[in-house]
C-alpha cells in the first residue's frame, strides 16, 4: 500500500492568489472568507484556498474537481509554473517554494515530468525530437538523448514514428508522445494535467488502462488531475475532491464513495453515478442453452448436465420468454414420471429491458443466484445477466471494487 | 492676443545639426562601408552577361517557388534587359537588397526585445505608430545632412521606412507562440534563452518571413521616392521622366518596378510557406 511508503511531497497551507493585492485576499482567507466573497470585495481571484495534503512516494494521487476549483492551478503550484502565494511544499525534505531560480530550473528538469490536457506537443520538431526535449535542455549528449527517446517510445508504444511530425498523428498518439517526452527525462514525480480529457472515450479507457499497466513497472509519484470521477476512481489509490479553491475530501475511492465528506461531495458522487450509462445489454450474455415447456423433464436435465447449471431459461418456439425451471424441481418431476415441464416452470426474474442501467439489477441480484432475463419489446429472450458478469460490468465501470487499488500499487 | 509660434522647426534643425556634428566620425564610417557594399553589388551583378544573371535568378526562383514564378522572372527580367533597363534595375535590387539586410538586421532582434518585455514594447511600440504615420518624403531630409546626396542616403531612409513590419511581425509571431507550448517549455526548465531558440523562434518564423516580405515591398518603393535624394536606378529614371515629362520612359521604369516587386513578393512569400509547420 503507498501510504506504507514515505512521504514523496507534503504540502501545507498552499494558497495561490491570482491578481495584484494578494495580501487583502491572504488576510480574508484567514478569515474564512470563501472565494466568492474574496473575489466579491477585492477583485482578487483565489486558485487554491490553504490546501493540505501528502503525496506518498510511488502512488497515483488523483485531484478531481470540476472546472474553475483550482486543480490546475494547484498542480502548476507544485512545481512553480504558478508562483505561490503562500504555504510550503516540502519535496523529499525540500522547501521548494524558496528555491532560486538556477535550483527550481535544475529541479523542473530532473524531478518532474509534466503531461497536458491538449498535449503541447511542438509542432515544428519530430516525435523524437519533441521526445527528446527535456534532455536537449539539460545538455544531454545527442547519442544518450536519442537512446533514451527511444526508448520512452518504445514504452509507450510508438516505435516506427520516430521521424513523423506532431500534426501526422491522432489525438490518442499525440498524448502518447506527451507522456514519452515527460518519461524521457525519467523524473521522480509525473504531473498530469487533464491528460486524457481531450480524448475520446474508447481511447481515454486505453490510455487509462496503459498507465496503470506502465506504473505497474514504473513506480513513480503521479498526481493526476481529472474532472471526471470514474477516471480518478480507475486510476487513483487516492483521491483529493477540490471546490472553490478548497480541499473537500481526501480519501480513496472507496471512501469517497461510502462516506463522502461533504454534501457537496456526495452529490457530486451522485450526479456522476446518474449519469452512468452503463446499460444491462453491456453485461448480458446469450444464453447458450435452453429448455422448452415440451421438453421431458429428463431431457432438461441433461442439458443442465452439459452446461453445467443448476437453472435454465425456459422459452417458447418463438424464443420468447416463459420462466425458469431449477434442476431439484425438474428431479422431482422427472421421478414423478412428467412428460413435459410445464408444470414446473417458475416466473424467475421479472424480465428486463436490454437499455435498463445496470444498477437497477444491484439490488436484484443481491438476493438472489437466479440469471436476470433481457427480453426485446417482444418478449423475446435476448440474454441474461448472471451475478458474477454484473460484478464484473460494475467493476471495469466504476471500479468500486476495494482490491483494485490495492492492487494497481502492488 | 498674439500668442508666438512654437519654434518647432528650428528645435529640429538644432537637434539635427548637433546629432550631425557629433556622429560626424560615426557618419562617415558607415556612409563608407555602406558605399562600399553598394559598389561592389552593382559591379558584381554587372560582371557576368545579364542572361547570366536572369539564369541564375529563374534557377532561384524555379528552387523555391516552382515553374510558374520561374517562367515569369524569365520573360519579366528578360523584358528588363530589352527595354535597356538592366543597368538601373540592378541598381534598385542592390538598394533594396541592402535596405532589407540592414532593416532586418535592426528589427528582428528590437521585436525580440518588445515581445519579451513589457517596457521594451511600451517604448517601441509608439515609436513605430509615429514612424509609419510619418510621410515617408520626410526621411528624406534628415538623411542628406547625415550621408549626403546618393544612394547611401537612400538606403537609411528606406531602412528607417522599411524596419516597422520586421519589428512588428516579429514580435506578434513570438506572441502568437501558444501559451501551453510556452508552458511545456517552461516546465521542462528551458531557460529563457532556450525557450525562445528551441520554441519561440521557430514557431515565429513563419510570421517573420511575412513581416520580413512586407519590409521588401515597402524597401522598393521607399528607393524609388528616394531618387530624389540622389538613389539611382529605376526610382531615377521615374524621376528623370518626371522632369522632363516623358510619360513613355516613366511608364517603363514603373512596370519595371512593378516586375521586380513581383519576383520578389512571389519569392518570399513561398519562403514563408514553407516555413510554417503542420498545425496540429
Amino acid at each position: 500500500m503507498p501510504s506504507d511508503q514515505p512521504l514523496k511531497i507534503a504540502v501545507r497551507d498552499l494558497t495561490k492568489v491570482f491578481g495584484s493585492e494578494p495580501d487583502k485576499a491572504l488576510a480574508l482567507l484567514n478569515e474564512g472568507k470563501t472565494k466568492q466573497e474574496i473575489y466579491e470585495k477585492t477583485g482578487q481571484a483565489v486558485g487554491v484556498a490553504k490546501a493540505t495534503f501528502g503525496v506518498y512516494e510511488g502512488e497515483t494521487l488523483v485531484i478531481m474537481g470540476l472546472s474553475g476549483s483550482g486543480k490546475s492551478s494547484l498542480i502548476r503550484c507544485i512545481n512553480r509554473l504558478n508562483e505561490p502565494t503562500a504555504g510550503e511544499i516540502i519535496l523529499d525534505g525540500q522547501d521548494i517554494t524558496k528555491l532560486h531560480q538556477k535550483d527550481l530550473l535544475s529541479l523542473r528538469r530532473k524531478r518532474f515530468g509534466m503531461v497536458f490536457q491538449h498535449f503541447a506537443l511542438f509542432p515544428h520538431r519530430s516525435i523524437r525530437s519533441n521526445t527528446e526535449y527535456g534532455l536537449e535542455i539539460q545538455g544531454v549528449a545527442a547519442e544518450e538523448r536519442r537512446e533514451r527517446a527511444l526508448k520512452a517510445l518504445k514504452q509507450v508504444g510508438l516505435e516506427g514514428w520516430e521521424d513523423a511530425l506532431p500534426g501526422q498523428l491522432s489525438g490518442g498518439m499525440q498524448q502518447r508522445v506527451g507522456l514519452a517526452r515527460a518519461l524521457a527525462v525519467d523524473p521522480d514525480i509525473l504531473l498530469m494535467d487533464e491528460a486524457f480529457s481531450a480524448l475520446d472515450p474508447l481511447i481515454r479507457r486505453d490510455m487509462q488502462q496503459e498507465l496503470v499497466a506502465l506504473q505497474g513497472e514504473m513506480h513513480k509519484t503521479i498526481i493526476f488531475i481529472t474532472h471526471d470521477l470514474d477516471e480518478a476512481l480507475f486510476l487513483g489509490n487516492r483521491i483529493v475532491l477540490m471546490k472553490d479553491a478548497r480541499i473537500e475530501q481526501i480519501g480513496t475511492a472507496e471512501e469517497i464513495l461510502s462516506s463522502p465528506a461533504t454534501p457537496y461531495v456526495e452529490r457530486f458522487v451522485e450526479e456522476v453515478d446518474k449519469s452512468k450509462v452503463l446499460t444491462v445489454s453491456a453485461v448480458m450474455q446469450r444464453p447458450r442453452t435452453v429448455a422448452y415447456p415440451a421438453d421431458g423433464p429428463r431431457t432438461v436435465l441433461r442439458k443442465m448436465e452439459e452446461e453445467g447449471f443448476s437453472l435454465l431459461c425456459v422459452v417458447d418456439t418463438d424464443h420468447r420468454h416463459r420462466g425458469v425451471v431449477r434442476d431439484a424441481s425438474a428431479l422431482q418431476s422427472a421421478q414423478r414420471g412428467d412428460k413435459t415441464i410445464m408444470s414446473i416452470i417458475e416466473p424467475g426474474i421479472a424480465p428486463l429491458a436490454p437499455d435498463a442501467p445496470l444498477r437497477d439489477l444491484v439490488p436484484v441480484l443481491a438476493e438472489t443466484p437466479m440469471p436476470a432475463p433481457v427480453v426485446d419489446e417482444r418478449g423475446k429472450l435476448l440474454g441474461v445477466v448472471v451475478r458474477a458478469s454484473l460484478l464484473r460490468g460494475l467493476a471495469t465501470g466504476i471500479a468500486v471494487s476495494g482490491a483494485e487499488p490495492t492492487e494497481k500499487a502492488a | 492676443m498674439d500668442i508666438p509660434q512654437l519654434p518647432l522647426a528650428e528645435w529640429i534643425d538644432s537637434g539635427l545639426e548637433g546629432l550631425t556634428d557629433q556622429f560626424a566620425g560615426a557618419t562617415r564610417a558607415i556612409s563608407n562601408v555602406i558605399e562600399t557594399g553598394i559598389d561592389a553589388t552593382v559591379s558584381g551583378l554587372m560582371w557576368p552577361q545579364p542572361w547570366v544573371v536572369i539564369g541564375i535568378f529563374t534557377l532561384i526562383a524555379w528552387r523555391i517557388a516552382g515553374f510558374r514564378v520561374a517562367l515569369f522572372t524569365v520573360l519579366g527580367l528578360g523584358l528588363l534587359w530589352n527595354l535597356q533597363l538592366w543597368y538601373p534595375t540592378m541598381q534598385t535590387l542592390t538598394l533594396v537588397t541592402i535596405a532589407t539586410l540592414i532593416a532586418v538586421a535592426i528589427g528582428t532582434p528590437l521585436g525580440v526585445l518588445a515581445a519579451l518585455s513589457r517596457n521594451a514594447y511600451r517604448v517601441i511600440f509608439p515609436i513605430l505608430d509615429f514612424m509609419q504615420t510619418m510621410p515617408a518624403f520626410v526621411y528624406l531630409i534628415p538623411a542628406i545632412p547625415f550621408f549626403g546626396l546618393g544612394p547611401v542616403s537612400a538606403v537609411f531612409s528606406t531602412v528607417i521606412f522599411a524596419m516597422p513590419p520586421a519589428i512588428r511581425l516579429t514580435t506578434l509571431g513570438i506572441r502568437q507562440v501558444p501559451p501551453d507550448l510556452v508552458e511545456a517549455a517552461d516546465a521542462f526548465g528551458s531557460t529563457k534563452a532556450q525557450k525562445l531558440i528551441k520554441v519561440q523562434l521557430p514557431l515565429a518564423v513563419p510570421t517573420i518571413m511575412a513581416g520580413i516580405n512586407q519590409t521588401i515591398m515597402l524597401a522598393l518603393s521607399m528607393v524609388v521616392i528616394a531618387a530624389m535624394i540622389g538613389a539611382e536606378g529605376l526610382g531615377g529614371k521615374v524621376w528623370t521622366a518626371i522632369q522632363r515629362n516623358e510619360a513613355g520612359m516613366g511608364f517603363q521604369a514603373g512596370i519595371a518596378v512593378v516586375i521586380l516587386a513581383m519576383i520578389l513578393d512571389r519569392i518570399t512569400q513561398r519562403i514563408a510557406r514553407a516555413n510554417k509547420p503542420a498545425q496540429t
